[in-house]
């Protein structure tokens, strides 16, 4: 007997969606309690130090993350255009685009492994200060769930594509779920870049 | 969804992604305007809102969802702002401000 996810297209007729939907938003807001916290442990730090530092004195570089941060907003951009593309019933475009966000992770990574190569080499580690233990645990969870993030989109434009000719319905849910993932921490980021790096 | 709707969504999405580019151009301008810790802060918070919610009600399609989601996402925030102030009241005797 072989047995089936429910209602992962169909519309679950009590909450008015299908479960795939609802279960990414209930993950999602245990994501915003995640990042609150960490959040929260950063302003205390702030507030209770006398003499709270600059991301500069750190040699944390503004023009390194605006970028970073262009890149991902470029991505996010770049994600809900593939589901548009699969709405469209225009996989060529949806591979293109896909394709576009997944660069854009590891992009995003990249510029990131450059700046944390560069706090090291100046000796800058978490137990310096602070400051780093913070800025390294909080830009460090929001890299991991980039790299996660980019990996789902890899599989969705590569193995995970093939659902598309057996259930295009269903792998469009997929790509949208991934997608609120995505710009979830696309969404983290524009927090954490002023934080850190500017104010 | 009709393609019409979805050529209309996607004229949308380009609003919002130059929006979010003037956004954070301006973020970076802000934080040489040398104001007070303070409103420099406000600030900087205050443009980062602006641009989350672009992002959360358009990318992530919050300006047309179901009331579940938005109750789903609305206990969350509650539960957000008691972790943020909690440990704020608790700790307010030993706060310096001076960051």
């Amino acid at each position: 007997m072989s047995s089936v996810i429910p209602y992962t297209v169909e519309t679950r007729p009590d909450t008015g969606l299908n479960n795939v939907k609802i279960g990414i938003w209930l993950f999602l807001a245990s994501e915003v309690m995640l990042f609150g916290a960490l959040f929260a442990g950063y302003i205390i730090l702030r507030v209770g130090s006398e003499d709270w530092p600059a991301g500069a004195d750190f040699g944390l570089s503004v023009p390194l993350a605006f970028v970073n941060t262009l890149v991902l907003i470029s991505s996010s951009v770049t994600m809900v255009m593939a589901w548009a593309s699969l709405i469209r019933k225009d996989p060529k475009k949806y591979k293109m685009y896909m394709a576009l966000t997944v660069l854009g992770g590891v992009g995003f990574m990249i510029i990131k492994y450059i700046e944390y190569t560069a706090k090291f080499h100046h000796g800058y580690y978490p137990s310096e200060h602070n400051f780093l233990a913070i800025y390294f645990t909080l830009t460090g969870l929001h890299a991991l769930h980039v790299i996660g993030g980019a990996a789902v989109n890899a599989y969705y434009l590569g193995p995970g594509f093939s659902m598309w000719h057996t259930n295009p319905e269903q792998f469009t849910n997929r790509v949208e779920t991934a997608g609120l993932f995505w710009h979830f921490v696309d969404l983290v980021w524009i927090f954490l870049f002023p934080v850190l790096y500017l104010l | 969804m009709s393609h019409h709707d979805i050529d209309q969504q996607v004229r949308t999405y380009m609003k919002v992604f130059g929006a979010l580019i003037v956004l954070t151009i301006l973020t970076v301008g802000a934080s040489y305007l040398d104001l007070p810790t303070g409103p420099g802060i406000a600030l900087g918070l205050l443009i980062a809102t602006v641009k989350a919610s672009l992002v959360a009600l358009f990318f992530m399609h919050l300006i047309d969802e179901k009331k579940i989601i938005y109750w789903t996402m609305g206990i969350a925030m509650v539960f957000f702002f008691f972790e943020l102030f909690i440990p704020l009241i608790t700790e307010s005797n030993n706060l310096h401000m001076g960051g």
